[in-house]
């Protein structure tokens, strides 16, 4: 026997309701391919490209702590922005994220990339100068690749120094549509 | 060395026993009050979720919350009517054993000596189950053992 789906949802939905979850996520359609979106009550914390739930389960357990449940409620405000997002409707986020784990530097660089705006790019190495060190181009590159919460913090924004897109950690491909659609390349 | 069973992330936990779960409350209650009772057995699940201390036995676990929450929906339509008695699912010897042994205990000391001693759970995981306490788990559980030694003297 399976639950059935009505009354899987509504125990889904209370949970999320009951403030008991550390971390809830569901899957979000978007033009590049369904997106796994997590957030705890802190705000986002992860958005992958990689819809395969059980690596990210582990993931959110250590982090955010054991009780992970699949709620579309806790993502309904994310899932919403995305949308409009990708509808051309939305330019900026107005989602808070979680960033818990992440060292001070990491969450400098991330800062300063949250505020490259849509349609705009910086390079590598001016990101790095923003964030207060100027040297740091590669360990920009680095924290670009481990970005947990693409989109949102617009690491598809940044590229080389001659103009290149360099890569993307959910492929280059990705990387160009999500330019396209802010309309840096045509 | 003993390994600690790890906890799964509660996802994981829930698709595991929602089924089950689901197929014990009707039999209980009936499938009108099914689904109000299956939603109470996993928010109370969840409540108690983040202190348990090892993954062992939480199908026993989560099977012995819906008995508990069966029994609570009984009492609310029939106030005064006796508690049903809890015939337990699992067949692990343990259980086996304790449940003829502790068949004349009180219901609340029987279930507490048995969830104690038969499944290894610690207090908090009892007192969650039984909707008490720890200390009044505790106290039902040591008393139930003190009336057991008084019934085994000759």
């Amino acid at each position: 026997m399976t639950v059935p789906t009505d009354l899987d949802l509504r125990f889904r939905e209370a949970a999320a309701r009951s403030g008991m979850l550390d971390a809830g996520y569901d899957l979000v359609d978007s033009p590049i391919g369904p997106l796994l979106v997590a957030a705890s009550d802190r705000g986002l914390l992860r958005i992958s490209f990689d819809a395969d739930i059980e690596q990210h389960l582990e993931w959110l357990s250590r982090v955010a702590g054991r009780n992970v449940l699949r709620a579309p409620r806790q993502i309904d405000r994310a899932r919403r922005e995305l949308d409009e997002y990708f509808d051309g409707r939305r330019h900026a986020f107005d989602l808070v994220v979680d960033l818990r784990d992440v060292t001070p530097f990491t969450e400098r660089v991330l800062h300063e990339l949250a505020r490259i705006p849509f349609g705009e790019t910086a390079t590598y190495a001016e990101l790095a100068t923003r964030a207060g060190n100027p040297k740091a181009a590669r360990a920009v590159g680095m924290t670009m690749n481990r970005n947990r919460i693409p989109i949102v913090l617009p690491c598809h924004r940044v590229i080389g120094a001659n103009g290149s897109l360099v890569g993307y950690a959910g492929g280059l491909d990705r990387k160009v549509a999500l330019l396209t659609l802010e309309g840096v390349l045509l | 060395m003993m390994s600690t069973v790890a906890i799964p992330p509660f996802e994981i936990f829930y698709a595991e026993h929602n089924s089950e779960v689901l197929g014990l409350l009707r039999r209980k209650v009936g499938r009108d009050r099914a689904d109000d009772a299956f939603q109470e057995t996993f928010l109370r699940a969840l409540r108690a979720y983040d202190r348990l201390e090892h993954g062992e036995h939480l199908r026993a676990w989560v099977l012995t919350i819906a008995s508990r929450v069966a029994i609570d929906v009984h009492r609310r339509t029939n106030p005064t009517s006796e508690m049903p008695e809890i015939p337990h699912e699992d067949t692990r010897p343990a259980y086996e054993d304790l449940g003829e042994l502790t068949d004349g205990l009180p219901a609340k000391e029987r279930a507490a000596v048995v969830l104690r001693y038969g499944y290894d759970l610690t207090y908090d995981q009892i007192a969650t189950a039984l909707d008490s306490s720890p200390d009044a788990a505790r106290q039902a559980a040591s008393s139930g053992v003190r009336r057991l030694r008084k019934e085994a003297r000759p």
